[in-house]
C-alpha cells in the first residue's frame, strides 16, 4: 500500500484560479475555514462548473454543448426516443450592435438568453453556440411537438422588448433550424448539427424570423391503414391474439417442417 | 484468397452510381430492431453454406451493429478498416463458425451511420470486389428506415424482411415495404415471420399486409407488388439457448425447429433464387 501523498495547500498556486471564481457571480467561494482537501475540491468544482458556461449568458458554453449532444446521440441509438436538436440565429444582429453600440448587444443576447431557457423544459439544455448563435437540445421531443416548441421560442423572442437603456426598448427576431437525430442510429455530432445548420440557413434565406425543421424520413401508418393492418386480426381472432402473446410452450410440438410451408 | 479477393483496377475505381440491384446480393432488413433480423441472417448463411454455396454476410448495419455479437467474432481487422484504407478487403474477412464468410463493420463505423458520397463510393468498391468471390453475399441491415439502410437494401437484388408477429414489428414492416416500393419501386419482397406461435401464422400475417399494401400504396400500372411468403420461424425455445450461448442454432440444435425452418428456407432460397443467378 502506497501512503497517500500530502500536499500542501500553500504549495499550490491557487490564487489565480480563487481570482477568476472571484469575478463570476455565481460561484461560491471557498472559505478559510475548511480543510484544505474541501477547500481545492471547492474550487475545482467552481472551475468545472465555470468551464462549461458562458460567461456573458450563463448558458451552456460550445463545449458542454457537444458534450450534451454526443450524449444524447448515444441515448437515441439505443432508446429510439426522438431529440430535437435547435440552431437559432439572432436576425440583423450586426445592425443592433452599429446602431445601438455593444453593450446593447450584449444586453439583447442576454435577454435572449433568458428567454429561450424560459421556454424550454429543465432537462433541456440550452447553449450559447457562437457570437449571436444559440443552440437547444431536447431530448425525448416527439415529432410532432417539434415545430410548435420552436414557433413558441420565435414568438417568444419576438414580442420581447429588450431595454437597453432608460428610454429605449430593442426588438429582435431570430430565425430557427432544427433536426432530429437519426432514430436507433449512431450518429455524429458534426452531422446532426449540420443538417440543423441547413435548416437555419433556409431560415434566413427565406427571408428571417421563421423556423425550418429538417424531420427525419417520416415514414406513416395512418390509423386506418393500422385498423386494416391489425383490425379484423385484434376483434376477437384467438389465434391471432395467442400468437402475439407468443405462446411458446405450443410451439415445439414436431411439427415445424410443415409450418414452413 | 488473396490474389483471387484483390478485384481488377478498373472495377475498383469505376464509379460507382448504382445502377442497377446486384443479383446475388440479398438485403435482409427489417424496420424496427429486436426481430431476430441479424440471427436469422447469420443462420441462414450456415444453411446455405452447408449446402454447399460460397455464403458471406456483410454486416451493413454500420450504426449499431451486433453480427459480431451473434457470431461471437471479434476480429482485428473490420470493414472499417477497410474503408479508411488500413485494411485489404481480403484481410478483414473471416471465416464464421457456420462455414460462411463475414465481413464485420467494426465499431469504427459509427461515424458512417449517414450516408455521405464517400460512404457510398466505399461500400460500392467493396461491393465490387466481393461479388465475384461468392454464389451469394447476404446484407445484414440496420434496423429503422435510415438512408445507409435504403442504399444497402438498394443494392440487392432480393428483399426479405423479417418480421415477428407483435403489431409493432409488423407496422414497421408495412412502413419500411412501402418505402421500398415508393423509392425502389421493388415488385417482389419475400417475407419471413419469426417467431410464430403455430402453423400458418406467418401466412396469415403475410396474406394481411398485402391486402393492407393493396389497399393503400399505389403501384405502377402492370408493375404490382406481391408479398413473397418464404417461410416461418417458429417460436422455439432453443433459439434463445443459442443466441444466449451465442452460438449458430444450426450448430447448437441443427434438429430444433427453429432451425429445420431455417433450413427449409435456405431451400427455397437456393430454388428461386440462388439457382436462378448462377
Amino acid at each position: 500500500m502506497n501512503a497517500s501523498p500530502v500536499i500542501q495547500l500553500q504549495d499550490l498556486r491557487l490564487d489565480d484560479a480563487r481570482a477568476l471564481l472571484g469575478h463570476d457571480p455565481s460561484s461560491r467561494l471557498p472559505v478559510a475555514e475548511e480543510s484544505s482537501t474541501a477547500y481545492v475540491q471547492t474550487i475545482i468544482d467552481n472551475l468545472c462548473e465555470l468551464s462549461l458556461k458562458d460567461p456573458l449568458t450563463g448558458l451552456s458554453n460550445r463545449r458542454h454543448f457537444r458534450n450534451v449532444l454526443s450524449r444524447e446521440i448515444d441515448s437515441v441509438a439505443r432508446s429510439g426516443e426522438s431529440a430535437l436538436l435547435l440552431m437559432l440565429d439572432i436576425d440583423h444582429f450586426k445592425n443592433v450592435n452599429d446602431t445601438y453600440g455593444h453593450l446593447a448587444g450584449d444586453q439583447v443576447l442576454q435577454a435572449i438568453a433568458k428567454c429561450l431557457a424560459a421556454c424550454v423544459r429543465p432537462m433541456d439544455t440550452v447553449a450559447r453556440y457562437g457570437g449571436e448563435e444559440f443552440a437547444a437540445i431536447l431530448p425525448n421531443c416527439p415529432v410532432s411537438f417539434g415545430l410548435i416548441v420552436a414557433e413558441r421560442i420565435r414568438e417568444a423572442i419576438a414580442d420581447l422588448y429588450i431595454s437597453v437603456s432608460p428610454l429605449l426598448n430593442v426588438r429582435v427576431t431570430v430565425s430557427i433550424g432544427g433536426a432530429y437525430a437519426p432514430e436507433w442510429v449512431r450518429s455524429t455530432t458534426s452531422l446532426w448539427t449540420d443538417r440543423a445548420d441547413i435548416q437555419l440557413y433556409r431560415a434566413k434565406s427565406e427571408g428571417r424570423n421563421r423556423v425550418f425543421i429538417d424531420e427525419q424520413q417520416v415514414i406513416s401508418v395512418s390509423a386506418e391503414e393500422k385498423s386494416m393492418l391489425f383490425g379484423p386480426l385484434s376483434m376477437g381472432d384467438p389465434a391471432w391474439i395467442e400468437s402475439i402473446s407468443g405462446d411458446v410452450s405450443g410451439s415445439s410440438n414436431g411439427s415445424a417442417m410443415n409450418r414452413v410451408n | 484468397m488473396s490474389d483471387v479477393l484483390n478485384p481488377p483496377q478498373d472495377q475498383v475505381v469505376a464509379p460507382v452510381v448504382p445502377l442497377k440491384p446486384l443479383g446475388k446480393v440479398l438485403a435482409v432488413t427489417s424496420g424496427k430492431g429486436g426481430v431476430g433480423k441479424t440471427f436469422v441472417s447469420a443462420n441462414l448463411a450456415a444453411a446455405l453454406a452447408k449446402r454447399g454455396h460460397r455464403v458471406l454476410v456483410l454486416d451493413a448495419d454500420l450504426g449499431l451493429a451486433n453480427l459480431d455479437v451473434v457470431l461471437n467474432l471479434y476480429p482485428k481487422l473490420t470493414l472499417h478498416d477497410v474503408f479508411t484504407g488500413k485494411a485489404k478487403l481480403e484481410e478483414a474477412i473471416v471465416r464464421a463458425p457456420g462455414g460462411f464468410s463475414v465481413l464485420l463493420a467494426g465499431s469504427g463505423m459509427v461515424e458512417y451511420s449517414r450516408l455521405t458520397p464517400e460512404v457510398r463510393d466505399d461500400f460500392l468498391r467493396i461491393m465490387g470486389g466481393l461479388i465475384p468471390h461468392y454464389d451469394i453475399v447476404l446484407l445484414d441491415t440496420g434496423a429503422g428506415i435510415s438512408d445507409v439502410v435504403l442504399f444497402a437494401v438498394s443494392l440487392a437484388s432480393e428483399v426479405i424482411v423479417v418480421a415477428t408477429p407483435e403489431p409493432t414489428s409488423l407496422t414497421d414492416a408495412y412502413a419500411t415495404i412501402k418505402v421500398l416500393v415508393a423509392q425502389q419501386k421493388r415488385q417482389n419482397i419475400r417475407m419471413v415471420i419469426n417467431q410464430t406461435a403455430r402453423l400458418g401464422d406467418g401466412r396469415a400475417i403475410t396474406t394481411q399486409l398485402q391486402q393492407v399494401l393493396d389497399r393503400f400504396v399505389k403501384t405502377e400500372p402492370g408493375r404490382p407488388l406481391r408479398l413473397i411468403h418464404m417461410g416461418d420461424i417458429p417460436s422455439d425455445p432453443s433459439v434463445r439457448q443459442a443466441v444466449m450461448r451465442r452460438q449458430l442454432l444450426m450448430q447448437s440444435t441443427p434438429g430444433c425447429p427453429a432451425a429445420l425452418a431455417i433450413s427449409q428456407l435456405a431451400g427455397k432460397l437456393e430454388d428461386t433464387i440462388i439457382n436462378r443467378v448462377n
